[in-house]
């Protein structure tokens, strides 16, 4: 600690050099924060999956729907405790950047199936009692400024005009990842009004005894649907959510490859950095080494060194991340749940450092192995 | 006492048969060859010689900055040619003050930072450490200059506050290299003036490698060094060299 004030005026000395190495690292961590966040915004349906939750929908694919009558012959299926359903409705507000998840469900049982979601009795009776009604999250409600009472407008894209809704009830939970801007109405309201696709809904939700039975249980469903119209393709609420999020790709893959080339470039560049500062200052730590500094000491001086770079331009490119994330989902609604979660943060940090020590050791080494004589002749 | 035949006993520095080769492109060079010296306490020496004829090395081997090929250096009891890394930096930190031609002082740091660091090295607390660094300073006549940069310092200055930051840490022993060399002759007497007062009243133990015969009169030994062998000689007028088996 005593020579820590010699690391930073170390670093003071080639203020364009430093500069650069910690803004490479504050790019990459910033552009890890965002890859992370999107990762977690696409997979935040995997995280919040109930075990014990199984979806059924349409085999040939997820936009085909299910008979509103297989509700009765999943029942039916042993192990089977509930069975709900919902469908995707596809409504933008005013404008299509206003674009939020809203989708209609069975408002008997969609409660029993989801009890994550908290209401007061009083408002959820409201929104079951008024065939309009809807229920919101809390950050639609502060998105938009609506509260109870309000009435809204919404633009139907799949099934054509303008649909409106009374906001009933606003939903609570203390899962952050749950809390993402969407909205839920009547599937009567929608059965009713909509021009095609009549008793018909998007998917079955369906809540089964013990998660050890869900394979047994999916393949029951499944077969019982088999060679009818419309086939059934059953899988878990991990699997059906992890599906949905590699639609776009196998996003682990690229946020694992994009972080590679990050950090081997990282430590190419700080690597180089680190080589042409002990390259300059061999007199000096041999000086250092003279009046008697160990060699483990100078290594961890010239680690010291690479290490706080990453620490400082590391932790400014994650904080920069979390910033941006604050202003939450800037796709208008294709990312709801758009936050940098604080285990991303501390994985970004650890591997900043970690990219500082391996970058620095090299460089670190050399300088522990510098014979003094060697080093002072060059002086 | 100075003696360079190997004769002497329990003196602060003991040397025996000391070979230094370095291995330049395939060849073999012998540096210093079979070399003696026994040196007591409160001794100043001046080594003089030709280029390249071990001075530097000499010193090295004596500060435990080098190893010899061979033989042996014993200094206050300890036979630095068999300690460790480790152990070989701790005792220099505590036995030696090393001065350079060149002054090697760190330019991030001020005066009053370079002379500190060797006390980063020991348990001394701040304000120890910054009594004990005001004393160096003062001793090298730099109060005034405590909170300037090495480039804000002339050639005389910069090598004052580089034979602070040697004293700093109170070492027996210290090991001057061409101090003056890089200074102008009124700047290089107030070095003397420092190393000699250091020897004098302080009592080091001073080696001092010099081309210069004015520095070397400082001394009161003055050892000639050349094909890897030590003469003593006279430090007055012309060089006469006694015999390598005689003693003072």
């Amino acid at each position: 600690m005593k020579f820590l004030h010699l690391v930073f005026l170390n670093l003071r000395r080639k203020r364009t050099r430093t500069a650069l190495t910690l803004g490479s690292f504050l790019v990459s961590l910033f552009l890890f924060g965002i890859l992370m966040t999107i990762k977690t915004a696409l997979g935040s349906g995997v995280d919040v999956a109930g075990a014990d939750r199984l979806i059924v929908r349409n085999r040939v694919s997820l936009i085909q729907p299910l008979p509103f009558a297989y509700r009765e012959r999943i029942l039916q299926v042993p192990h089977v405790r509930e069975a709900t359903f919902a469908s995707w409705f596809g409504g933008y507000y005013q404008d299509m950047k206003n674009f939020f998840p809203n989708f209609a469900i069975d408002v008997e049982r969609y409660r029993l199936v989801y009890p994550e979601y908290k209401f007061s009795d009083e408002e959820w009776r409201a929104f079951v009692e008024d065939r309009e009604g809807c229920v919101i999250s809390p950050p639609l409600a502060k998105k938009f400024g609506w509260k109870i009472g309000d009435r809204i407008p919404l633009e139907a894209t799949i099934w054509g005009g303008t649909w409106e809704f009374n906001v009933r009830a606003i939903y609570e939970t203390d899962r952050k990842e749950l809390t993402s801007p969407e909205l839920w109405f009547h599937y009567d309201y929608l059965d009713e009004r909509r021009a095609f696709f009549k008793g018909l809904v998007g998917w079955y939700i369906v809540k089964i005894d013990d998660p050890a039975n869900a394979v047994e249980v999916a393949a029951a469903i499944d077969d019982r649907f088999e060679n009818s119209p419309y086939e059934s393709k059953t899988e878990t609420e991990k699997a059906f959510a992890a599906g949905f999020a590699n639609q776009i790709g196998n996003i682990r893959l690229l946020i694992l490859s994009i972080g590679s080339v990050v950090f081997f470039t990282l430590l190419l560049v700080t690597g180089n950095t680190m080589a042409s500062a002990v390259r300059e200052r061999t007199g000096e730590l041999a000086v250092l080494k003279t009046i008697g500094m160990n060699d483990t000491t100078v290594l961890f001086l010239v680690m010291a060194e690479s290490i706080v770079v990453a620490a400082i331009g590391g932790g400014a490119g994650l904080a920069l991340a979390k910033l941006f994330t604050l202003r939450g989902d800037p796709t208008g609604g294709m990312l709801p749940n758009f936050y940098l979660a604080t285990r991303s943060l501390g994985l970004g940090f650890v591997l900043a450092l970690a990219a500082g020590a391996a970058a620095g050791i090299i460089p670190a080494m050399g300088a522990m192995r510098l014979k003094i004589v060697d080093a002072l002749r060059r002086v | 006492m100075v003696r360079v035949d190997g004769k002497g006993s329990g003196a602060l520095v003991e040397i025996r048969s000391l070979d230094k080769k370095y291995h330049r492109g395939g060849e073999e060079i012998d540096v210093l060859r079979g070399l003696n010296l026994d040196v007591d306490a409160g001794e100043f020496i001046a080594f003089m010689g030709p280029s390249g004829s071990g001075k530097t090395t000499l010193l090295n081997l004596i500060g435990g900055i080098d190893t010899p090929s061979s033989g042996m250096v014993r200094i206050a009891g300890d036979e630095i040619s068999k300690l460790s890394g480790r152990k070989l930096a701790a005792w220099r930190a505590r036995h030696i003050g090393f001065i350079f031609q060149m002054y090697n002082l760190i330019p991030v740091l001020t005066a009053f930072q370079n002379v500190q660091l060797p006390l980063l090295l020991t348990n001394l607390s701040k304000t120890e450490r910054r009594k004990h660094v005001e004393a160096a300073l003062d001793l090298v006549g730099l109060t005034d200059r405590m909170q300037h940069y090495p480039r804000q310092l002339s050639g005389g200055q910069e090598q004052r506050v580089a034979i602070a930051r040697a004293i700093v840490a109170d070492p027996s022993i210290l090991l001057c290299d061409e101090p003056t060399g890089d200074l102008d002759r009124a700047a290089g007497d107030e070095i003397l003036d420092i190393i000699s007062r250091l020897s004098k009243e302080f009592k080091k133990t001073i080696f001092l490698v010099t081309h210069d015969p004015v520095a070397a009169k400082r001394a009161g030994t003055l050892l000639h060094l050349d094909k890897g062998t030590l003469l003593e000689c006279t430090t007055d007028g012309e060089f006469a060299c006694k015999p390598e088996d005689s003693g003072k």
